[in-house]
């Protein structure tokens, strides 16, 4: 995967991935009072990594995002919405939000914030997969030799 | 007329389901067959978006001037929650399709049909 | 062989216009997809969460509250099809994680 040989196309690509992840961050937070979420802002943030391994080549955007910490970062994030949902157990059942157990306000704050922290578990988990598969699928083939 | 201008939305569904249909049984590549694939189900969550709107409804997020008294003011909130999943599905069986058609291209070297079912014997 | 799959798509095309003419316009309030009350005399779902979800959750997207808190189970299970997803196109390629 080459780099572009047009300068205007690789400057003008690592002047916009930022504000893409920035747009990014905004959908996710706003999930709560505006259409978003979780899943789409982990769309938008793997489209602006995957811009600029377009744009700038494989081995020059390996310094932001490396092709190894896909496969641990995807897991991390399911497994923060697992631990979120089992330390609910302590009060209430699995998955029941009104019972986290260091903070003390009423019953509706705790739900809003334990979706909070949910939605961004699932960002990050889609983000990592997607850049995985991606990278998978194009990476270069290594001839094995069969001795 | 009535009848025409109530229904055409699912008439405009149909269309697309038309066109994926005829990519994936009627195209001899593999890989039209998986953006027919796409365009199918692109069409099937677009109907679900579709049916879930109600005549003087709004947009499914808390509006204080309105209160949750009458719930026939907001639109119906499920199948948008249900296609929400049924989109990042399908993100993932398209990425999986590609990498079983980069293994098969790389084992018997062509996507065309005819020729592949040719080579597998 | 083709002649057959031109007679499926058509026949296809002909059945989904007589099954869409039968259906509720778009829009109409007084469709079954959006009524109140089950036959039994219960809310119905939707119902339910568009009354209950701002109360229960300080939240004003019922969308997100009925996809993270009511339906949470639903998404855990989701986003583990995802992983896999990821999982096996790595190992059909042949390629060591």
């Amino acid at each position: 995967m080459g780099a572009s040989r047009s300068v205007i196309v690789v400057l003008v690509s690592r002047l916009v991935a930022p504000l893409i992840q920035i747009f990014a961050f905004y959908v996710i937070f706003h999930g709560h009072y505006s259409p978003g979420g979780g899943f789409q802002g982990g769309a938008l943030l793997a489209a602006s990594i995957l811009l600029l391994r377009l744009t700038c080549g494989r081995e020059e955007s390996q310094k932001n995002f490396r092709s190894d910490l896909g496969l641990m970062l995807g897991p991390l994030g399911a497994m923060t919405f697992l631990v979120v949902g089992l330390i609910m157990i302590s009060g209430g059942s699995f998955l029941d939000y009104q019972h986290t157990p260091l903070l003390r306000l009423e019953p509706a704050q705790m739900r809003s914030f334990a979706i909070l922290i949910v939605e961004v578990a699932i960002g990050l988990a889609v983000m990592a997969t997607l850049i995985s598969i991606f990278d998978n699928l194009s990476a270069p083939s290594r001839k094995e030799d069969s001795s | 007329m009535d009848s025409i201008h109530a229904h055409y939305p699912y008439w405009v569904v149909l269309t697309l389901l038309v066109i994926g249909l005829w990519g994936m049984l009627l195209k001899g590549n593999l890989m039209k067959k998986v953006v027919g694939m796409t365009i199918f189900q692109s069409a099937i969550i677009l109907f679900f978006i579709l049916s879930a709107y109600k005549v003087g409804g709004t947009v499914p997020i808390y509006d204080e001037a309105l209160g949750v008294g009458d719930p026939s003011l907001y639109i119906n909130p499920l199948p948008h929650t249900l296609m929400l999943t049924a989109i990042v599905v399908g993100v993932a069986i398209v990425g999986e399709a590609l990498a079983l058609l980069i293994v098969i291209y790389r084992t018997y070297g062509t996507l065309e049909e005819p020729v592949l079912v040719e080579r597998m014997k | 062989m083709r002649v057959f799959t031109y007679l499926v798509v058509a026949s296809f095309v002909a059945l989904l216009v007589y099954a869409s003419l039968g259906l509720p316009g778009r829009g109409e309030v007084d469709a079954p997809l959006h009524r109140e009350e089950s036959i039994a005399g219960t809310p119905v779902a939707a119902t339910f969460y568009t009354r209950k979800a701002f109360s229960d959750a300080a939240t004003p997207n019922f969308v997100t509250v009925i996809l993270a808190d009511y339906r949470g189970f639903d998404t855990l299970g989701e986003t583990l099809v995802v992983l896999t997803a990821g999982i096996a196109c790595l190992l059909i390629l042949g390629r060591t994680p």
